[in-house]
């Protein structure tokens, strides 16, 4: 499967940095490539043509040439680029969260079609959406069982038990998901995790974003489904994400 | 046994590690120099070396320079009730080249770029802040690249100056979204500070 010397390709661009005199290195994700690294030639002098076609969270529509290293981006034409994105902070730093996730969790030149489509369908409700931390919660979830990492939510992973309503168990990032109040007692990583969290969680999991778009869920609600998802997510990349201290900046300085 | 001479080897190093120099360029900048006259080497060391010891940041406007406050801090004659906010030094240059501007500048020395780890804190934010207090400024131009990252930083400090009551103004979109401004051409840079507009 491999690329031709001059191929097409649609791509969302995640990652960028400069590179040369005024060319780019984009880290673009792509529908039959997966994640793609390629040099953008020029794209930082005004004059580009390319330029505004490689912006980051732009879906584009690319010719690329095949180099001896790198591939090159000869050809860049918009698809969408997401224009609210652009002209919110708020919604800015969740677009650099997203792509991030999105970023640690694939490695170069695998192909997940329906995680391509799952990213454009992102970056689209962060145009629009209002509860942004609903529509994060709804991408962690769908982006970590498409990667191999969907957290067990229904029953118990020591003991197999059904979780019954009513009950208080434990999520457990080390176990992938819930443990009974047995199994979770005593467990290191493992902290309580109230039942209207677990059911927003399930939801999630398993109906459509056009019925999870509509719940409507409360502040001290949504602090600990945060908790709950960024511990886990922490728990599998070994690390926190850069784009979320930045997210944390921002909301604090807007509540204020 | 080494096939290359030590400082040649060490020379080819040093020029790797430049930002947009590979390998391949690095030796050939090394064997250029070694063969060029032994003048023309020496003058570029101590370019380097004046570079690192004769130049500091302008203790007003973070613009870089060889005395605090820099030339266009201390100029009588510059507008002081404007200050235009560009990234880096370069854009300064780029600006002045315009003799559109009589303002003053302040450099942030980058934007926010959360995945690179740099936020408010890694940037002269506070100073400017402090400076827009303490100044007799009536209006802020941010000219922050007009890319994703310059608009995230022009929305960011258009949110924190507001409660000053300041005039803020961004560069007219002149300029073609995505690229860098020190690469403008001076008809285009002049277009946009002339259709500067309210933030
Ligand atoms: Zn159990
Ligand atoms: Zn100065």
């Amino acid at each position: 499967m491999g690329r031709e010397r001059l191929y097409r390709t649609e791509a969302i661009v995640l990652k960028r940095s400069d590179f040369g005199e005024a060319d780019r290195l984009l880290t673009l994700y792509t529908p039959e490539w997966g994640k793609l690294r390629v040099i953008a030639k020029g794209v930082r002098k005004p004059a580009s043509r390319k330029s505004g076609h490689l912006e980051l969270f732009t879906h584009s529509r690319l010719l690329v040439a095949k180099g001896r290293n790198l591939d090159i981006v000869t050809q860049a034409e918009t698809i969408h680029s997401f224009r609210p994105l652009r002209e919110d902070l708020l919604r800015t730093g969740w677009a650099y969260y997203a792509a991030e996730l999105l970023d640690r969790f694939v490695g170069e030149g695998v192909e997940n079609r329906l995680l391509f489509n799952l990213l454009l369908a992102m970056l689209g409700w962060l145009c629009e959406d209002v509860d942004l931390d609903l529509t994060a919660r709804f991408y962690e979830l769908r982006l970590l069982a498409l990667v191999g990492y969907r957290p067990q939510l229904f029953h118990c992973l020591a003991c197999r038990a059904e979780i019954e309503p009513g009950a208080t168990p434990f999520f457990s990032p080390a176990s992938g998901g819930l443990l009974c109040p047995r199994c979770g007692e005593g467990q290191r990583d493992a902290r309580e995790i109230s039942m209207p969290a677990l059911k927003v969680l399930r939801f999630m999991q398993t109906n459509r974003y056009e019925l999870c778009r509509r719940l409507r869920i409360g502040r001290s609600l949504h602090a600990e489904l945060e908790e709950t998802m960024r511990r886990y997510i922490t728990y599998i990349l070994e690390r926190n994400l850069k784009s979320v201290e930045f997210l944390q900046r921002l909301q604090r300085e807007m509540s204020e | 046994m080494r096939a290359i001479a030590e400082p040649v080897a060490k020379l080819i190093d040093e020029f790797s590690r430049l930002p947009g120099i590979g390998p391949k360029t690095a030796s050939r900048l090394t064997f250029y120099l070694l063969r060029a006259p032994k003048e023309q080497a020496l003058a570029l060391a101590d370019a380097l070396r004046e570079l690192k010891e004769r130049t500091i940041f302008c203790s007003i406007c973070f613009n870089i320079t060889e005395a605090s406050p820099c030339p266009i801090c201390r100029d009588e004659g510059r507008d002081r009730s404007i200050i235009c906010v560009v990234e880096e030094p370069l854009d300064v240059l780029a600006i002045e080249r315009t003799r559109e501007y009589k303002g003053l500048y302040h450099v942030l020395h980058g934007a926010i770029s959360p995945v690179e780890g740099i936020g408010p804190d890694e940037l002269k934010i506070r100073e400017l802040l402090e400076r827009l207090k303490a100044e007799p400024v009536e209006e802020v131009l941010l000219a922050t690249n007009p890319n994703l990252e310059g608009e995230a930083t022009a929305m960011y400090l258009a949110r924190l100056i507001a409660p000053l009551g300041l005039r803020v103004t961004r560069l007219a979109r002149g300029l073609p979204v995505g690229g860098d401004l020190e690469y403008a051409d001076e008809v285009t840079l002049t277009r946009a500070l002339e259709g500067r507009r309210e933030m």
